[in-house]
């Protein structure tokens, strides 16, 4: 049947046939539409989704399949969400080896947009810790990929946006923790350049660090902002479950542009405020420190019917003058936004060779969808991103031009090799020239 | 715990398996398809159940339900919780062209239910406790001229649960009905989803937690299917029949 579907930016509203996979031994729907695997739709834009084609939902493949607590070795289905991993796992001294701001992603998704957190620096991203999965492709073949076997299809899939078949199945090795909590602390930064040294200074000594920046401080206060670190909590005897909080939802869609310039300023500033004093020491359950939207459910709404527009970028040349460039930009145009968050990215490799993160800093910003205005000046950003030789998350976006993809990711070719020729997304079809 | 359930590969059995299963709970699972069944082991085994039998059978097809039971009974002296939850959705207008589709339907959705049931209700009577849950239907509350093949079928669940609870009730055995509304599951496929009044598994899972937890005798899951099926039912028949639904 056919279904309109939005993602979780709410900006398209594309219709595709919706099949589901019941089993992880059934073969792919007899459709004549091209496929794309469809997990939880936490994508922001359009790469998960399939305009006049059809959609495979993976949500009913969410068995375990085995889980070593000595070993830390998990083996899942991949429409196990990370929730799942977390409630299975924590209570068992394992953490996720990498998550990003949600929890409410499947292990395909966290694979085929090669997911990274707060921990790149040290750990990289989601697609190391994977060791092994299966890939079933449209005709029938069902391949184990590992960095030893069908190697290129190892790598074609981390980060290969669901494109080269539908994985089954994955083996992910986790992440030895003693209990659920993280001993934070947070820092309140004036300038950019303060921040930036707080990014420095923790390098070695905390795992998780991550900075929120007031997009709409302007001149001496450019890139002001609060920088947080934490390890997770060495101390014994804490416990391995906390409470789950009630949960808050956002019941309907708000009006167009309750998210403005002077509403978004007077909150930013307000919480610039509230974190006025580093806070040494505190202690926060994993889902306070990693997952502080999820306990908000479909927090997407109050950008109003017309959507929002994410936008992430890597920043590899001289990233302190581009991520000023880009926050005056910003600034300048007036266009808030409400969540900007920066982020250190490491020098490990991910096996993915169409994966986002590289050496450099990664700035993630939404803007809630005016237009044309906002789309002029996501082009104009672009260009700041270019001259610093970055490139944007497919994952976060809706809007890129075919050549701005390709000068991010020079590994376009090889991976077209790997495509199934029966899979496609609206994302795809949209960056080819 | 010990835990047996029959249709054990439905999504609802599943979801609430899960519940027990980080608990250290054990299973004796009884389902169509071994493959799926065995799945359905690995994935509560990884979750912390202690120990996960199977026994692959047909429902529709099983003349002797009492082997069934006595070879339950044989690997666990006492079975703690059984919980019911096999059933197939077929198009009523098909059925109505295919009239002995209805027989193995009635077989699969009501004998499969009341006579393993009746069996264990009768031992776990004679230990003196045991919950039985039975998974019926909104759709057994009145017959509707879109599905009453299937809810003639509920139908007879909800009644045989009636009179089962209070035939073991006196002596110690808790049986629980359960009426699902929409259910976002596989039985459910071919329907066009979304909206309010659909479910997920795991939501009707946390219901029927909660209704053994206190012990209630029939849930509407989620709640709301009261209030609807409440004036659904007090509608007369006299209008009912003109309607639609």
């Amino acid at each position: 049947m056919k279904k309109a579907r939005h993602s979780w930016g709410r900006y398209f509203n594309y219709f595709s046939e919706e099949h589901t996979i019941f089993w992880r031994q059934d073969n792919l729907p007899p459709t004549q539409k091209l496929l794309l695997p469809h997990g939880l739709g936490r994508s922001y834009g359009d790469s998960c989704l399939n305009d006049n084609g059809a959609l495979v939902h993976t949500r009913l493949l969410d068995h375990a399949i085995a889980f070593d607590g000595s070993t830390g070795l998990l083996r899942c289905e991949a429409g196990v969400s990370l929730a799942q991993i977390l409630d299975i796992c924590v209570p068992l001294g394992w953490f996720l080896p990498v998550t990003p701001g949600t929890k409410f992603v499947t292990v395909g998704g966290a694979i085929a947009n090669d997911v990274h957190g707060k921990n790149h620096y040290r750990d990289g991203t989601f697609g190391r810790h994977v060791i092994a999965f299966e890939l079933l492709r449209s005709d029938g073949s069902r391949l184990l990929c590992s960095p030893e076997v069908n190697t290129g299809f190892y790598k074609a899939t981390i980060g290969g946006l669901g494109l080269t078949g539908l994985v089954t199945w994955a083996e992910i090795q986790l992440l030895p923790v003693e209990n659920a909590f993280v001993d934070d602390d947070s820092f309140q930064c004036k300038t950019l350049d303060h921040c930036l040294q707080l990014f420095d200074q923790s390098r070695e000594s905390h795992q998780y660090r991550v900075a929120w920046i007031d997009c709409l401080a302007q001149g001496a206060s450019t890139g002001r902002g609060i920088f947080s670190r934490a390890n997770h909590c060495n101390n014994l005897g804490l416990p391995v479950m906390h409470q789950a909080k009630s949960k808050l939802s956002v019941p309907f869609t708000f009006p167009p542009r309750v998210l403005n310039k002077y509403t978004v300023s007077a909150f930013n500033a307000l919480y610039f405020r509230k974190m006025g004093k580093p806070q040494k020491n505190s202690r926060a359950d994993y889902d306070t420190f990693f997952y502080p939207l999820d306990n908000v459910h479909h927090w997407n709404r109050i950008y109003g019917s017309r959507g929002f527009i994410q936008y992430q970028c890597v920043l590899t040349k001289e990233p302190r003058a581009a991520l000023l460039a880009l926050l005056e930009h910003i600034a300048r145009s007036g266009q808030a936004s409400f969540l900007s968050v920066l982020k250190e990215f490491g020098e490990l490799a991910s096996p993915g060779m169409l994966s986002f993160p590289r050496k450099g800093f990664t700035l993630a910003l939404d803007f809630p969808n005016l237009g044309r205005s906002t789309l002029d000046l996501l082009n104009n950003l672009d260009a700041i991103v270019r001259e610093a030789e970055g490139a944007i998350y497919p994952a976060k976006d809706a809007r890129m031009s075919p050549d701005m993809f390709r000068s991010g990711y020079a590994a376009i070719e090889e991976f077209r090799a790997y495509i199934d020729p029966h899979f496609s997304s609206s994302f795809w079809r949209r960056v080819q020239p | 715990m010990n835990i047996f359930i029959s249709g054990a590969t439905s999504a609802i059995a599943q979801a609430w398996a899960r519940l027990y299963a980080a608990q250290g709970a054990g299973f004796y699972l009884l389902g169509r398809d071994a493959n799926k069944l065995d799945i359905v082991k690995d994935d509560l085994l990884a979750r912390g159940a202690r120990e996960v039998r199977l026994h692959a059978v047909d429902m529709a097809l099983v003349q002797d339900y009492g082997s069934i039971v006595a070879q339950l009974y044989s690997h666990w002296p006492m079975v703690d919780v059984a919980l019911f939850a096999q059933g197939s959705l077929p198009d009523q207008r098909a059925l109505e062209k295919d009239i002995s589709a209805v027989r193995s339907m009635f077989e699969l959705n009501a004998m499969s239910y009341m006579l393993p049931a009746s069996l264990i209700a009768e031992r776990m009577a004679q230990a003196g406790s045991g919950s039985i849950v039975l998974v019926s239907s909104v759709a057994g509350d009145r017959g509707r001229q879109s599905n009453y093949f299937y809810g003639t079928s509920k139908a007879a669940v909800t009644t045989f649960a009636q009179g089962l609870r209070n035939h073991v009730f006196k002596r110690g055995v808790h049986v629980l009905t359960v009426k699902p509304g929409f259910v976002d599951t596989p039985m459910t496929a071919s329907m066009e989803k979304g909206g309010p009044l659909w479910a997920t598994p795991e939501q009707i899972a946390a219901c029927i937690e909660k209704g053994l937890q206190k012990k209630k005798d029939v849930i509407y899951a989620p709640w709301f299917w009261r209030i609807i099926m409440l004036v659904i039912r007090h509608i007369p028949e006299i209008i009912f029949k003109r309607l639609g639904l």
